[in-house]
């Protein structure tokens, strides 16, 4: 690590405000602080000091979204293979090579967009560098289905990070979370590279992998099945699994319970928050089915689409859920319920996270409000009782 | 007073620009978010705005001593509901179909805050002439961003422009789809927001 360090000081210079470099000062000081730990610290103001940063936080989401990441990656293939009916003379190697080859572009995409503007905002504005879109740029990819097409990505992302995040005042001042805002404008504007039965499945080759698919080839999501009326014939091994279509990171139960392990073990997400969408959804679902509303069990509300995705890593988005302990409750639980309600009443949307996440996402701040007042009014009575 | 003397030149000149009724004073968005989703529309109620306030101020301004300060708002209001009723039946006999597709909007420029607002603001202080260049002046000022904004949404929600095909089929081919949301009025919203960002940035300065 010592090399790496001596070589940066070594270029600083260049991009101080008179080097010759500077025109590319905030990517500079983006990566310096992206390696190591600034050593300075604020004068002013009353700051707490912790162990880790937000860039160090970042990188931990990063981390815990591998798991799904590398699934994702593997079931795109998967899906292909089994499409094809190629399943029994495939490798597990060559699947997840071409599910690779398949989400890649779409990571460095999403990346290279947003990133270049977050830079060049910086740069415009004089502003250090900022981190938020590290974790955004990876959970975009994850989050829709693999046959969403690049130029279409890439307007979204452009789309989220200005009008979703910088025009707030960047990372940590953001009220929607810019992922949902990316998968949001790609859902409405659109439709149909974004839902229905033809955008879940790869349907080309890449180097040689993979199988071509006929242009007429359908596959639609559990979810989509059950909101046509169909019942869908995944089994529930299946579903926690995750070896069914479905958005690329959003399928495997098991790797976002990794996921999760590691973001609650870290202390980075809130457990109350994640706690609370499961047993908002849980609840409602059972509710649901037991009215006879819903033609599957409760428990594969949860298991299906982007239920578990959603609850794990961007429910509990730090910056745009609740702060209180009180009301991460409240902000989980009416995720969980109003995603159930979206997915059985509204047969428009299958999938109801999305909406339920960014809708919540506007009350956050009000459910902050009324939780510091009803604690601020509990406490005048105790003062003015006596 | 001359025709065009500096007063009269900016009552007209500066509802186009620095006292934009839209840009600006922010009023009349309703309408300018729902009739927007095509240029045509955009268009034709554009002029009607125009040409009502425009006539309104006149008249406003003609009877302005006359009127009873007490109930002037509702002497303001027939004088529009008026113009609004002859206007709404114009568009009925020349342009039907683009009559259809505004439907209750002609009759709610009755309710567009520009109107009053250059009443209120305007035609009860001055004499015909400003009054009616001020009208025209709020009219095209309001008309000219619907026509930026219908633009913008017809071109990229439909791919045309007054009906016709502006993106060739080649791009289609090549995997282009239309913006869905181009057509809703979430993304008139937006599109004003970033048009009003715009002219902020970089035609109008707050603090001067």
């Amino acid at each position: 690590m010592n090399f790496l360090r001596k070589y940066l000081n070594n270029v600083k210079p260049n991009f101080e405000p008179e080097g010759k470099l500077h025109a590319f000062r905030s990517l500079f000081d983006g990566f310096e602080t992206f390696l190591f730990v600034p050593n300075q610290t604020s004068k002013t103001g009353v700051n707490i000091h912790d162990a880790i940063d937000s860039k160090r936080i970042m990188s931990f989401v990063v981390i815990a979204l591998l798991p799904a990441l590398l699934f994702g990656m593997y079931n795109v293939g998967f899906q292909n293979y089994k499409a094809a009916g190629a399943l029994a003379d495939a490798s597990f190697f060559s699947m997840f090579l071409y599910g690779a080859l398949q989400v890649l572009p779409k990571i460095i995409v999403s990346y290279v967009v947003g990133l270049g503007i977050e830079f060049a905002w910086a740069q415009w504005k004089g502003e250090e560098i900022q981190e938020g879109f590290l974790v955004s740029g990876i959970i975009i990819p994850l989050i829709i289905p693999i046959g969403c097409p690049l130029w279409a990505l890439a307007i979204a992302v452009a789309f989220a990070v200005v009008i979703g995040k910088e025009i707030f005042g960047g990372t940590g001042m953001n009220i929607f979370n810019v992922a949902l805002i990316t998968r949001a404008f790609l859902f409405f504007s659109y439709p149909t590279k974004m839902s229905g039965d033809a955008v879940w499945v790869a349907n080309d080759t890449i180097f040689g992998l993979g199988n071509t698919l006929p242009d007429t080839f359908t596959c639609a999501t559990p979810l989509g099945e059950i909101a046509q009326g169909v019942a869908s014939n995944a089994s529930l091994a299946d579903m926690v699994f995750g070896f069914i279509p479905g958005s690329i990171g959003e399928t495997s139960v098991i790797a976002i319970a990794i996921g999760a392990v590691i973001l609650l073990w870290t202390g980075i997400a809130s457990w109350r928050t994640m706690f609370s969408v499961f047993v908002g959804g849980a609840v409602t679902a059972y509710i649901f089915e037991a009215l006879g509303m819903t033609h599957i069990a409760w428990y594969e509300h949860l298991v299906l689409g982007g239920f578990c995705f959603g609850a794990v890593f961007m429910a509990t988005d730090p910056v745009t859920s609740a702060r209180t302990q009180c009301g991460q409750y409240w902000y989980g639980a009416i995720i969980g319920v109003v995603a159930v309600i979206v997915r059985v009443m509204n047969p428009g949307y299958p999938e109801g996270m999305m909406l339920a996440i960014l809708f919540m996402n506007m009350f956050a701040p009000l459910i902050d409000y009324c939780v510091v007042q009803k604690n601020i009014s509990k406490r005048m009575k105790r003062l003015t009782n006596k | 007073m001359s025709l065009f003397s500096k007063e009269n030149k900016a009552a007209f000149t500066n509802p186009l620009n620095l006292d934009n009724p839209i840009l600006v004073q922010v009023l009349g968005i309703c309408s300018a978010l729902a009739v927007t989703s095509q240029l045509k529309p955009a268009i034709v109620m554009g002029l009607a705005v125009t040409v009502i306030t425009a006539f309104a101020n006149v008249i406003i301004s003609i009877i302005r001593n006359t009127i009873p300060n007490r109930i002037r708002i509702i002497v303001q209001l027939v004088v529009v509901a008026a113009l609004v009723t002859i206007v709404s039946q114009v568009l009925k006999a020349f342009v039907y179909d683009v009559s259809v597709e505004l439907s209750v909007y002609v009759g709610l420029i009755i309710t567009n805050c520009i109107l009053m607002g250059r009443l209120e603001a305007f035609a009860m202080q001055n004499k015909p002439w400003p009054s009616f260049l001020d009208g025209v002046g709020n009219g095209l000022g309001y008309a000219y961003i619907l026509v930026v904004v219908g633009g913008l949404r017809e071109l990229l929600g439909r791919g045309t422009l007054l009906g016709f095909q502006i993106i060739p089929q080649c791009v289609y081919d090549a995997g282009y789809i239309n913006n869905g949301m181009m057509t809703m009025p979430a993304m008139a919203l937006i599109l004003l927001g970033c048009v009003i960002w715009v002219h902020r940035a970089y035609f109008y300065k707050e603090n001067n």
